[in-house]
Order: structure tokens, then C-alpha cells, then sequence
């Protein structure tokens, strides 16, 4: 399983731990977000662009490790979770032109709502049978959005107008179109999910889903509620997915059935185990480092899947743990 | 003494040389990765280049693959005449992979990276609606090859345009008059369960019904089904035509089925040659299609009163008489669609010449010259036949070919007018502002 064992721990060991993140912890993550901020300013100009992306979809990949990584539940449906946030965000816009806050509102719910259904569901299954429990309403999602293309154009998808994505406040408005506008609201959201699940992860609550991934059993012994718990975690899981959807709708402006489709359940799986599992960077630096290898590739030759393939085996072999696992497990064991 | 040092030094933080210059060597390789080099200006005399959006892998990498032929035989033929304002074109391909998300990166990186002029060459609607807005955020032209209706509905944006292909509203209308006056005018329809089935559903209908005739059932087949027997029972025995517009992989298996279900006693078939492009007719399982009709944009096999143009264009793209590559027989082309790729270029040109473009601040002159276009002629810049461009929807309407299963090869029995497939404009992305 990924992550350090935290199962064992003696009462006395408990009264001991801190329930916060380490000075050291949290200046890492500050100098991260700042080296963000920055980067708005210095990238060029695509790569801006890819940065901004690529913040979103971090969201995603941390929302999927809150599950898969700190829970230990291997979902195999999480693209419902984003595709809920995306359709929740984009229908209200396109059909009822509500407003981005509203609308951002309603991707909210639908991934949260949907989360929870299907979390009270698919968690009465564990291991193999709660990947295909997942896998099955992922598809069931699926088909739906293409059941009704009439609303959502199915596979072809929406083009939100470039004049709805406009984010309003009291005090003006931001124009979501704007490269760095999105570069700097992607950052936001991105900080924001960072920022609760690097302290969730010290709470009680984040090390009970730690210690109900390394031996359910002991914790349902000492009177923990473990399906509560597993519950709670997908709900939030399903919560920031929903938020990296919703927000890639609004920011841009595409809605589309192909982000229900299996291939975005297993990416974000996929970028966990490259960044790390059970690590607060490990989303972010393995959906960063799986952009630009697809990307650098495909830039040198036709047969780019080969090369990225390598690199994968690669990655497997120098870091079993995902890069910053394997960082974490060989130079800084403090890291969160 | 030194050295040691600086080794110890090194081994005592846990970074040996080696890692240090394997450090640094990565640093190097992350600047001059594509991107982190600053570009120049670009200055008049250069290449006017292009981006070709590409389905090199994905789901519609075998339209890709033709579709990159004929960009790459269209931009030779206009490089060896001259160039474009004197100047060479340089299409630069990047892939997409058949995927909206990646479409979209991959305009952002044509603007932003690769500088170039304009954007072209998408086929698959998903990736056309998933690139159009970053295409009309960087305000880049984005010319697509794609038979959707997404351009004309007007739900893009004024940096998209569609003149060297018509779309499938278009098309599905002008094939009803032949339908009903040859076939038979009541009309099944089997369609995938989405929106390319959809719109052939929804365009078809009204156009079947203006013909006096009617659509006596409607067959919508799931995305995900691999066998087709038990919807076969939903066709109603008074069909006198199945219009079947199936895609992917799974479409043999629904015509062997169908081949079975009906025998020799069935009604009439009609589909649209997007189930079967790059698909050789002769393979086994397709032989129940002989003596049905399909829709062709251009037709795949060479027809003996085919004009010369035609002949030349086939030449140029390396096309053989049956349609498939002149180097290996059995690679197949996506000849009725990968003609608008010749076309769309071609187009391309005659924009650029029409507004004397000198570089990406003449963008919207550009756009506005093509939106000034009209009629064009058939020939060499336009072997498909010719075509009416409408400014106002940024989308051509053109001539189609019916053709009949003969002996295996598809054979040119009508061809309909562009009127056949007129429709009135429903979007004026004239009035929108650049």
C-alpha cells in the first residue's frame, strides 16, 4: 500500500503527534504556491496556458488521492465525479444562463450529491469488487450524458460562450478568457485544495483514513465508524473533483462527454502513482510531469504512446513510490 | 586537497558529482525543450505556415493518416506553383489525438509555441467544439475539414470557418429527393445512439418528409453494443429503405448481421460512407452491401468520365483506382472526406492572396476575405466539384455522389445539386466582433 504505515501507533505515541503541519511542511507548500505565482509572470506564453490546465486537473488528481491514496480505495469512476462537476457547471450556463458563481455552485453539488450516492453504494464493496462498482456508475454516468445528447451534445459537447465565462464581483469582474485571469483563478482553486487537504491529512480525521487504509479491521475494533469515515472521504474526493470539473468548464469553456469516459478515471489514477500516492504534491507534480511528456513527445515523433510507455516503466522502476514518495521514503521523511 | 573537499563536501549533503551533473544536464534539457527557446519575428520572406491539427493516434488516426497525405500533396503543388504571396508554406503537424482536451492544447500550442499563421485540418466534431474556443481566444483563424454542423449552427465563434467541406445537415438533405424518388419513401433509420446519429436523425426526417415520404422508425443503437440482432426486430416490415449511418469498429459486425437477419428478402439499404472510409468493401462480412447505395463526398474508386482534374488530384495524393494507396493496395483512403483537406488549403491561399496577408496582424482580414467568398468553380483547386460558400455561417455547400455497391466497388449513379442541400442560414457570425 502506498504512504507510511501510521496504523500502529501507541496512545502515548498519539498524545505526541501533531495534529498540524510542520512549519517545515508548511513553508514547503508556501514556497510551492509562490514559485506558482511567479511562474505566472516569467512562463512563456503556452506554457502559461499548460500550467493553468494542469492546475485544474491537479485538483482532480488530489481529490483522487484523497481517496485512493490516503483512504486506500482504488476507484476506477472518478471521472464521474469531475464529468459532474463539468455537466453541473456547463448545463446551467449553456441552457439557463446562470452566472459562473451560481453555476460553479451547481457543479459543486452534483459531484458532492453524486458522491454520496454512489459512495453509500459502491463502499458496501471493497478491493476488486469496489473498482468495478465504480467502474459500472462511471459508465452508467457515461452513457448518460450521451442518452441526452438533445442537452448535452453527447460526444461532440458544448462550447460555452466566451461572454458567460465572466466571473462577477461586488467590486468588478474577471474575465475567465483572460490567460493570466485563468492562470491566477486556477491557482486559487488549486491553493485552496492544497491548503485543506495538507492540514486534513494531520488531523484526527486524515490519519483516521490513513490507519483505515492500513488495517480496517482495527479500526472498526476500536470503535472508529470505518464506513463513515471511507464515506466522508469519498464525498470530499468527489467534492474537489467536482470543483477541478466545474472549473474547467467555466474556465475553458468546453463540455463534453469524453471527460465522463473511462480513460479520465484512470489519468488521474495514473498521475497520483507517478506523483506519489498518499503525498499533498505528488497530484501535482505527476499530472505536470505526464503533460509534458505526452507533450515533448509527440513533438519528436509519431509514436510518442511508445515513448511515454518507456518513461512510465521507468518511472515504475527508479520510483516504485511515485516521485514524491520516493523522495519522501529516501531524503525528507517529514514530507507530508 | 580541494577536490577532496569539494567530494566530501558533496557526499557528506548526499549529492555526488554524478548526480549534480545529471542535475544540471536535465536542468539544460528541461531550456531547450520546445518552447523555453524564444522565437523570432517573423519576417515577410518567411514560410507562411501552418498548423495542422492531426488525428495522428486516437480513434481517428486512419482519417489522419490520409488526411496528413493530402494536406502534404496540397502544399506541395502549392509550393511548387509559387507559394502563397510569394511566399512557401510550411505545414507544422502536431497530433491531437483524437481528443477535445488535447485539440485544444494543441491550438494554444500552434498560437503560443509555434507561432504559426492559422490552424487547420480537424476532422472529428468532438475536437472541432473542444478547440473552437481556445481558437477564438487567441483570435487565430481556424479552418476545420470536419462535416459537422457545429460552424454553421453558430455556436463557435468567428475564427472558425468550414469552406472545403459541406456539412452533414447538408448532405443528409440533399440525399432525401434521390432516396425518395429511387428507393423508397418510407424511411428506418439506424443511427449510433449520439450526436453524429442525432444529427442525421434530426436533419434527415424533415427532409425525408418534404419528399412526401416518412421515417416509419427510428433506431437509435447504444455507443457501447457489439451486436445488432435484436434491435434488427424493431424495423418495421413496411420499410421500404434502412438509412444506416453506423461508425467504429463494430460496423462489419452490424452489416454481417444484417446481412443475416434479412437474407435476400429485405428492404433497401442506404448509409453513409463514413461507417466504411478506410474500410475495403470487399472485406468479408460486407458482401450484403452489393447492390446498395452510400453517400460519398468524393468518390473512392476512379470513375471512367472522371475529369482530368480529378485524375491529377488522385495522382497527387497517391490514390490507386480502387481508392487505396498507391504504395500498398490494401491501405484503404478516406477518399469522401480527405478531398477538403486540397480544397480547404487551396481556400487558404486564395484568402491570403485576396487580403495580401503579410503576417498574423492580418488574422481577421483574413477571415473577412473568406467570408467575402462565394461561388467556386470546380477544377483543380477544387476536384471535389464545385461549391457555394455562405459568409455569414463560415460553411460551404456543395455537390454530393450517390453510388451504388457494383461488383464490389462503388460506382457514381447520381449526383445532386447544391441546391439539394441548400438550407437557410441560421447564424451570422458576421455580425460578431473579431
Amino acid at each position: 500500500m502506498p504512504g507510511r504505515a501510521e496504523g500502529g501507533v501507541t496512545r502515548a505515541m498519539a498524545n505526541r503527534i501533531k495534529l498540524t503541519p510542520s512549519a517545515k511542511s508548511l513553508a514547503l507548500h508556501a514556497g510551492v504556491v509562490l514559485l506558482l505565482l511567479a511562474l505566472n509572470f516569467l512562463l512563456p506564453e503556452y506554457h502559461r496556458g499548460v500550467f493553468a490546465r494542469v492546475l485544474v486537473l491537479a485538483v482532480f488528481a488530489m481529490g483522487y488521492n484523497l481517496a485512493f491514496g490516503y483512504t486506500g480505495l482504488l476507484s476506477l469512476g472518478h471521472a464521474m465525479f469531475f464529468a459532474a462537476g463539468l455537466y453541473g457547471a456547463g448545463l446551467t450556463v449553456y441552457h439557463l444562463e446562470w452566472s459562473v458563481w451560481p453555476a460553479f455552485a451547481a457543479g459543486l453539488a452534483a459531484g458532492t450529491g453524486l458522491a454520496l450516492v454512489v459512495g453509500f453504494l459502491a463502499l458496501r464493496t471493497t478491493g476488486v469488487a469496489f473498482m468495478i462498482v465504480t467502474l459500472m456508475f462511471a459508465q452508467v454516468f457515461y452513457l448518460t450524458t450521451l442518452y441526452f445528447t438533445t442537452y448535452t451534445r453527447g460526444e461532440e459537447g458544448l462550447v460555452l460562450p466566451q461572454s458567460s465565462r465572466v466571473l462577477a464581483f461586488p467590486g468588478g469582474a474577471l474575465n475567465l478568457s483572460d490567460p493570466s485571469t485563468r492562470y491566477l483563478v486556477a491557482l486559487t482553486l488549486f491553493t485552496l485544495v492544497l491548503t485543506v487537504i495538507l492540514f486534513l491529512v494531520r488531523a484526527p480525521f486524515g490519519r483516521s483514513l490513513v490507519a483505515i487504509r492500513e488495517n480496517d479491521e482495527r479500526m472498526r475494533m476500536l470503535g472508529y465508524n470505518v464506513f463513515a469515515n471511507k464515506l466522508a472521504s469519498v464525498v470530499l474526493s468527489g467534492l474537489f473533483c467536482a470543483a477541478s470539473g466545474a472549473a474547467y468548464a467555466v474556465l475553458f469553456g468546453y463540455v463534453g462527454s469524453g471527460f465522463a469516459a473511462i480513460q479520465y478515471s484512470i489519468l488521474p489514477l495514473l498521475w497520483v502513482l507517478v506523483g506519489g500516492a498518499a503525498t499533498t504534491l505528488g497530484p501535482l507534480i505527476g499530472t505536470l510531469f505526464m503533460f509534458y511528456v505526452i507533450d515533448t513527445a509527440s513533438s519528436y515523433t509519431t509514436a510518442h504512446l511508445l515513448v511515454v510507455g518507456l518513461v512510465l516503466i521507468g518511472v515504475i522502476l527508479f520510483f516504485p513510490k511515485g516521485i514524491a514518495g520516493t523522495v519522501r521514503g529516501r531524503w525528507l521523511p517529514w514530507l507530508p | 586537497m580541494s577536490e577532496n573537499r569539494k567530494l566530501q563536501m558533496n557526499s557528506a549533503s548526499g549529492v555526488s558529482r554524478r548526480t549534480t551533473l545529471k542535475g544540471l544536464g536535465a536542468a539544460a534539457g528541461l531550456i531547450a525543450a520546445p518552447g523555453f527557446v524564444r522565437y523570432g519575428q517573423a519576417q515577410s520572406s518567411e514560410p507562411i505556415r501552418i498548423g495542422f491539427q492531426c488525428h495522428r493516434t486516437g480513434i481517428g488516426a486512419a482519417y489522419g493518416r490520409w488526411y496528413e497525405r493530402t494536406t502534404t500533396a496540397a502544399a506541395k503543388r502549392i509550393n511548387d506553383a509559387g507559394g502563397i504571396n510569394g511566399r512557401p508554406l510550411e505545414i507544422v503537424i502536431e497530433d491531437d489525438g483524437t481528443d477535445p482536451k488535447r485539440g485544444a492544447e494543441v491550438v494554444e500550442k500552434f498560437a503560443n509555441q509555434h507561432k504559426v499563421d492559422l490552424v487547420y485540418g480537424t476532422l472529428f466534431s468532438h475536437v472541432v467544439v473542444g478547440s473552437a474556443p481556445a481558437a477564438g481566444e487567441l483570435k487565430i483563424p481556424y479552418y476545420v475539414v470536419s462535416e459537422g454542423y457545429h460552424v454553421a449552427s453558430g455556436k463557435l465563434n468567428r475564427y472558425c470557418v468550414q469552406p472545403g467541406i459541406t456539412d452533414v445537415k447538408a448532405q443528409a438533405r440533399s440525399m432525401a429527393p434521390w432516396i425518395a424518388d429511387n428507393l423508397g419513401k418510407k424511411v428506418t433509420l439506424v443511427y449510433p445512439d449520439y450526436a453524429f446519429g442525432h444529427d442525421h436523425r434530426d436533419f434527415f426526417t424533415p427532409a425525408i418528409e418534404a419528399q412526401g415520404g416518412q421515417v416509419v422508425a427510428k433506431v437509435p443503437i447504444p455507443p457501447t453494443e457489439t451486436s445488432f440482432t435484436r434491435y434488427f426486430p424493431q424495423i418495421p416490415s413496411e420499410t421500404e429503405v434502412i438509412y444506416h449511418v453506423m461508425v467504429g469498429p463494430a460496423v462489419l459486425t452490424f452489416v454481417k448481421e444484417m446481412g443475416e437477419f434479412f437474407g435476400n428478402s429485405g428492404p433497401k439499404l442506404f448509409g453513409f460512407i463514413d461507417s466504411l472510409e478506410a474500410v475495403d468493401i470487399k472485406s468479408p462480412g460486407l458482401e450484403f452491401l452489393e447492390g446498395s447505395h452510400f453517400w460519398e463526398g468524393m468518390p473512392r474508386y476512379a470513375q471512367p468520365d472522371q475529369a482530368d482534374y480529378v485524375t491529377a488530384y488522385r495522382e497527387a495524393v497517391g490514390i490507386d483506382e480502387n481508392g487505396a494507396s498507391t504504395q500498398d493496395a490494401k491501405d484503404v483512403s478516406t477518399a469522401a472526406h480527405m478531398f477538403g483537406c486540397w480544397e480547404t488549403l487551396n481556400i487558404i491561399k486564395a484568402a491570403m492572396e485576396a487580403c495580401d496577408y503579410k503576417g498574423t496582424d492580418d488574422r481577421a482580414a483574413m477571415i473577412e476575405a473568406t467570408e467575402a467568398m462565394t461561388d467556386m468553380e470546380a477544377g483543380a483547386d477544387h476536384p471535389q466539384g464545385k461549391k457555394r460558400f455562405n459568409g455569414k455561417t463560415h460553411q460551404v455547400f456543395g455537390e454530393q455522389s450517390i453510388s451504388q455497391v457494383v461488383d464490389g466497388k462503388l460506382k457514381v449513379v447520381h449526383r445532386t445539386s447544391i441546391e439539394d442541400g441548400a438550407y437557410e442560414p441560421e447564424a451570422d457570425y458576421t455580425a460578431m466582433s473579431f
